[in-house]
């Protein structure tokens, strides 16, 4: 073990450099591509599986939609640890109030813990958060909470890397009051094109239908993913 | 005279070396490196349970600091976790959450859950925002059936069905996405570990010596240390000392020394060549 007599004990929290193991000290990132849309009765959410760090894929199977409760889902991107930690921490908050209600929350409650989390410690975290579900005042929502801790309500949203590539196509695609097959479509689409344009995001595509009935889950795996244009 | 204030020991981490070293920096000083484990750890989940994986090389710098260092340590008696990164942060931590476990279980009467493990320890490497370099790789069996997680710095965890940590972490994913497959028995399960590890061993400089495995299914847990010496030295095949004689003596003298005798009596023990 160390020497602890020697005049410079070796102790701290540097990590290995020498090793190529720069990978380790860099943090594991959602390099990402999310999104969620309303449709007509509900919304629908998506996301890649690609978990980062540095040059190195962590897990190509990750599941970055996270459920909150029953009827509301949140979409993770930035930092893993960061976003891990505050839907857990929203997850804490939103299981008493449902006890103390005795009612399934708002999606504006939802979205506002949410908020309150990431703008009162956005010089700490690198959190990008789509928090979307349905509830029996509002129905099907979609909210966005950027880096910086901004609330916004909005008929979609896409959010990770991968979104830069995507915003042309959305706002073209997009129909309010979609079936909830056409809005899947539309989401798997998006995601698709992403993923065969973002270096950070890849995988499989995982979907959510959220509505009065509950969540539906759904998984795209290489073979059954939208085809677009191809080079080869 | 007055008496040094000798304050007591207060257990957990010290951060009080981070000013020095950051002092030591200003200064244009090297600062002194830590003590770490360059590894490869791994896990799988089979059939009936969960195989821990880990080679048993611990570095300093590029220094081969222990050449047989225990990387699986001891959670519970139905978790263990393996350990990448700072030696002393995984040591430290894993012995903490050890202790938590143990009071959790001794309050509530139950056998304790992987994914109660997982929580504390993400929870504290989340807090201190990954100063604490612990990079681990966590297992066990509990009322749910098998359970592996990979735990980072910063606090994030993944579940999944195989996983590997530490600088040799490519080379052991590599044999894993080759041959992985749901369901294995126990003996294809340690083979296909054993093969990920040594895969480390080999390939990566940060990696070495032995492979340790630890194999927990639901009422057993076997603790293999080592598994297999992958580097076993080899013998010999001639003596190279130099013959008596080489030296040509010129001259021999051989002198009384005047001594005083006590008779002190020394019982025989072997040296400790381990």
């Amino acid at each position: 073990m160390a020497m602890m007599t020697s005049a410079f004990p070796s102790n701290g929290p540097e990590m290995l450099g020498g090793f190529g193991m720069e990978w380790l000290n860099t943090e594991v990132s959602t390099g990402t591509t999310i999104m969620a849309t309303e449709f007509d009765g509900g919304v629908i959410v998506g996301a890649d599986s690609r978990t980062t760090t540095g040059t190195y894929v962590a897990n190509r199977v990750t599941d970055k939609l996270t459920k909150v409760t029953d009827f509301i889902y949140c979409c993770r991107s930035g930092s893993a640890a960061d976003t891990q930690a505050i839907a857990d921490i929203v997850k804490y908050h939103i299981e008493f109030h449902r006890m103390e209600t005795g009612e399934e929350p708002l999606v504006n409650t939802v979205a506002n813990i949410f908020k309150q989390l990431c703008y009162d410690n956005r010089d700490q975290l690198s959190a990008g958060i789509i928090v979307a579900g349905w509830d029996k005042r509002e129905g099907g929502q979609v909210y966005s909470i950027p880096i910086s801790g901004m609330l916004h309500r909005m008929p979609f949203s896409i959010g990770g890397s991968g979104s830069t590539y995507l915003y042309g196509y959305v706002d073209s695609q997009y129909k309010p009051k979609q079936k909830k097959e056409d809005a899947l479509k539309f989401v798997a689409n998006s995601v698709s094109l992403a993923i065969n344009r973002d270096g950070s995001s890849g995988g499989i595509i995982r979907l959510a239908a959220i509505s009065k009935d509950g969540v539906e889950r759904f998984t795209l795996t290489g073979d059954q993913m939208p085809k677009f244009f191809e080079d080869c | 005279m007055a008496a040094p204030c000798v304050e007591q020991p207060k257990g957990g981490f010290s951060f009080e070396n981070c000013a020095r070293n950051s002092r030591l920096e200003q200064l244009g000083l090297k600062k002194p490196t830590a003590y770490k484990t360059g590894t490869t750890i791994a896990g799988i989940v089979f059939k009936d349970g969960v195989v821990l994986g880990a080679d048993t090389r611990a570095t300093e710098d590029t220094v081969v600091a222990d050449k047989n260092c225990a990387k699986i340590h001891y959670l519970s008696d139905n978790i263990y976790c393996c350990g990448a990164g700072t030696a002393a942060d995984t040591e430290m931590t894993t012995q903490m959450i050890s202790a938590e476990l143990e009071l959790h279980r001794l309050n509530t009467g139950r056998k304790p859950r992987v994914a109660t493990a997982n929580r504390l320890l993400k929870q504290m490497l989340f807090r201190y925002q990954g100063y604490i370099g612990a990079a681990l790789v966590l297992g066990g069996v509990d009322v749910t059936g098998p359970n592996l997680y990979s735990i980072w710095p910063h606090g994030s965890t993944d579940k999944l069905p195989y996983v590997t940590m530490g600088s040799g972490s490519l080379a052991a994913m590599a044999t894993f996405e080759d041959r992985f497959k749901p369901d294995m028995n126990r003996e294809e399960a340690m083979k296909l570990v054993r093969d990920a590890i040594a895969a480390g061993i080999f390939n990566d400089l940060g990696s070495g010596s032995n492979v340790d495995l630890c194999v927990i299914t639901k009422d057993k847990v076997e603790y293999i240390r080592p598994h297999e010496i992958a580097n076993q030295k080899g013998v010999k095949q001639g003596s190279y000392r130099y013959r008596r004689g080489t030296t040509a003596t010129l001259s021999s003298e051989v002198k009384k020394i005047e001594l005083d005798v006590f008779g002190t009596e020394v019982k025989h023990q072997p040296m400790d060549t381990q």
